[in-house]
């Protein structure tokens, strides 16, 4: 048994934000009560002080990448999720675009088994939509389903054409998974490597308008509203993409979004050939991030997600425009997610729903603390200072734009299942 | 020298007074000094070059400077071996600088925060070309008697062109009128805020307008291999952006007509002006050595920096 006393405790599903102590008991939470209640209950129990600190429901990582298989050099599946329990994320949902590709139940079976054998937290894997996310035949949901998927995605890429999404929509709907989409229009892109505006004009880089999102983001929002199915669309980037989402959300269409800490904090003004600002979607503009924020603090949007993108040094010590996209993520999104908490922009209980409940409605489950429920839990200060350092990350990839950031916040405790997977020091 | 944008007017001004000696020594009979005797530069072409490849290695050796010559051909990069490798290697040479082109945007700024050596960019992607930049506003400047205000037109693919950048930032920060003309997929309106504070860029569709009252006018090579973009057809180009006698005459009398090199005849530019009293493209050819002379003395030189300081304390005068 452990006790987690002292704590402030904040449930967005119940909308508690009070002190409580609380009772785990092997991999469920025994008991929720007021400080000191719970001690006779708790008499031979491990305790853990959280005094001073939050305690949240297990935080909800929708989106990352931890290689696994294929891509070792970059990101294994013990040390990504190592990464992630020193975010406070105690499940983590990763892409399908390994090597090979998870599109089948075999290839979910094995990052399940690995999991189960090395991983920090809950790896919930995210299946590919079509077979080697090639765009054409669709891939075994079912089967990936039974082996442990919770989603489908051809993320890296868009779902290759209307026709492909609409089969994909309607088989998932019948399956009851959602359908995560990377949106993008293919002919937009084409060679880009930022967002296009005054930087990449004056840095000479090929830039990508915002349409290249939004137009997908349009073709999906349509089809989801011709099938019915859920539609989730990934690492959201644009305001014109967010004004989408919110109509089709007033329709009452199942359309949710996850926007990344990289796209809510940082714009196109920051890349100046550092390979590490280079991801897709790419950093937009002041106003886009600007109204991610808005839409994070009003709902619009429906959870925070890292889109935890580890390359290995060599891949991105090369010039700008050979360089893979993407970034890391786990270990610096509560802190950044915690400067718009101490900007005013957002209160904590809904950075909170952002992590938990948020991502847990898009995936269809629940997210509470109440006795029952599985001991997941995110134990964070909102005060505590420390500057991350890429070095000393858990990350086998030291690709991120936050190196040598100071921040105020930090996840203390992740428990997973009962069990203390991460303590900082 | 990564690019003339970081650069005040006041920095371009000593460059390009440092430029003036060796535009004389140009004219002598012997034109070979011992300044950089036992020095090497290492010239690195990425990217396929002739004149500015050949105007750096003629500078490096005019100033009695080794030159270390990396062809992208015959360099390993063709193996699959990354920049940061082949740079690396070239640096265990122990070159005193090196002079960097390459068709990635940033790759030599890449290359400078990597290794401790001194870089010149010689062109990068479609960002900077600084020493174009320079020797174009050393052209100006000795045609026009200053570069103070004046109504510059750049015409053509200013999107892909280093040299278009380099201009924009060097004449804007000596307060001249900049008006952009070319095909619109290929003049982004956010070119307008590129220049230095208080700058005035535009934009004009119809050249003949771009040209009212231009005191120089650069026209820039069409760069045939962007032409499977959706883009204009060769012959769309000539009708309505070629630099004809005609519409040449709308500039104002005696105008400068520049162009950086390699020239197509008869798409970009009409012979007649190519070859006219107006053109100013082998002057700028000559001013470019003097220009790459000037950076690499000033560079690696040994007296460089005792001549800068010299030279800044009579700008003060």
């Amino acid at each position: 048994m452990l006790l987690i006393k002292n704590g402030r405790m904040l449930d967005p599903a119940s909308g508690a934000d009070a002190p409580r102590d609380i009772l785990l008991d092997g991999e469920r939470i025994a008991a929720v009560g007021a400080p000191g209640e719970l001690q006779s209950r708790a008499s031979g129990a491990d305790v853990l002080d959280a005094s001073n600190l939050i305690v949240a429901p297990g935080f909800i990582d929708l989106h990352c990448h931890l290689r696994e298989p294929g891509g070792e050099n970059s990101e294994t599946i013990e040390t990504g999720t190592r990464a992630a329990a020193r975010g406070g994320f105690t499940a983590v949902c990763p892409m399908p675009n390994t090597r090979p590709v998870n599109d089948n139940a075999s290839v979910t079976r094995a990052i399940v088994e690995r999991a189960a054998a090395v991983a920090s937290v809950r790896v919930w894997p995210i299946g590919a939509v079509s077979v080697g996310s090639k765009g054409e035949a669709l891939a075994e949901y079912a089967a990936m389903k039974q082996a442990g998927i919770v989603g489908v995605s051809d993320d890296g890429k868009p779902i290759a054409t209307a026709k492909l999404l609409r089969s994909v929509m309607d088989d998932c709907n019948a399956l009851d998974l959602p359908v995560i989409d990377h949106c993008e229009d293919s002919s937009l892109f084409a060679g880009a490597v930022m967002r296009e505006g005054k930087q990449s004009v004056r840095l000479g880089l090929r830039g990508m308008p915002a349409a290249t999102e939004s137009l997908g983001v349009t073709r999906d929002i349509q089809i989801a509203e011709l099938t019915g199915a859920r539609l989730h669309i990934a690492h959201l980037s644009a305001r014109e993409s967010l004004e989408e989402v919110r109509a089709a959300k007033r329709k009452g269409l199942r359309v949710t979004c996850e926007v990344t800490p990289h796209h809510f904090t940082l714009t196109d003004e920051d890349v100046e050939y550092n390979t590490h600002y280079k991801m897709n979607p790419p950093l937009a503009s002041r106003e886009d991030r600007d109204a991610l924020i808005a839409g994070l603090a009003d709902g619009a949007v429906d959870a925070i997600a890292t889109d935890h993108a580890p390359h290995e040094p060599a891949l991105k010590d090369v010039e700008f425009e050979r360089a893979p996209f993407g970034v890391t993520g786990f270990e610096t999104a509560l802190a950044l997610a915690l400067e718009l908490v101490h900007a005013g922009k957002i209160s904590l209980m809904r950075l909170v729903e952002l992590f938990t409940v948020g991502p847990a409605r898009v995936l269809g489950m629940t997210r509470r603390i109440a006795a029952g429920e599985p001991a997941d839990l995110s134990i964070f200060s909102t005060d505590h200072a420390w500057t991350f350092y890429a070095a000393e990350s858990a990350s086998r990839s030291r690709n991120t734009p936050f190196d040598g950031r100071g921040f105020r916040g930090a996840p203390m405790a992740t428990i997973v299942a009962g069990k203390i997977v991460y303590r900082r020091p | 020298m990564l690019g003339i944008e970081p650069l005040t007017a006041e920095e371009i001004t000593f460059l390009l007074d440092q430029s003036k000696p060796f535009q004389e020594i140009q004219k002598h009979p012997l034109k070979k000094l011992a300044t950089l005797r036992g020095k090497t530069v290492a010239l690195a072409f990425f990217e396929p070059s002739t004149r500015t490849r050949i105007s750096f290695a003629t500078a490096a050796s005019r100033l009695g400077a080794d030159a270390m010559n990396l062809q992208a051909e015959s360099s390993s990069l063709k193996k699959g071996e990354s920049l940061l490798d082949t740079i690396r290697t070239l640096d265990a040479m122990k070159p005193d600088c090196l002079v960097m082109r390459h068709s990635a945007s940033g790759a030599p700024h890449f290359v400078a925060r990597r290794l401790p050596l001194a870089v010149i960019n010689a062109g990068d992607g479609t960002h900077e070309h600084p020493s174009q930049g320079l020797l174009d506003a050393l052209t100006i400047r000795d045609g026009c008697g200053t570069l103070a205000g004046l109504n510059v037109t750049i015409l053509g693919d200013i999107l892909h062109s280093r040299v278009a950048r380099s201009d924009i930032y060097l004449l804007s920060k000596f307060g001249c009128r900049l008006t952009l003309c070319g095909p619109p997929m290929w003049v982004p309106r956010e070119f307008e805020s590129l220049g230095a504070p208080g700058s005035s860029i535009r934009r004009v569709a119809r050249i003949e307008e771009a040209l009212e009252g231009a005191d120089v006018i650069v026209t820039l090579r069409v760069q045939t291999e962007r032409l499977h973009e959706p883009a204009l057809s060769l012959d769309e180009y000539i009708l309505r952006y070629q630099l004809t006698p005609e519409r040449l005459r709308r500039a104002r009398p005696g105008a400068l007509v520049l162009h950086p090199g390699p020239m197509i005849r008869g798409l970009e530019i009409d012979p007649a002006v190519a070859d006219g009293p107006q053109s100013c493209v082998l002057e700028q050819v000559t001013n470019g050595l003097a220009v790459r002379m000037a950076l690499l003395f000033l560079l690696i030189g040994t007296g460089g920096e005792a001549t800068a300081a010299k030279d800044s304390t009579h700008a003060a005068d």
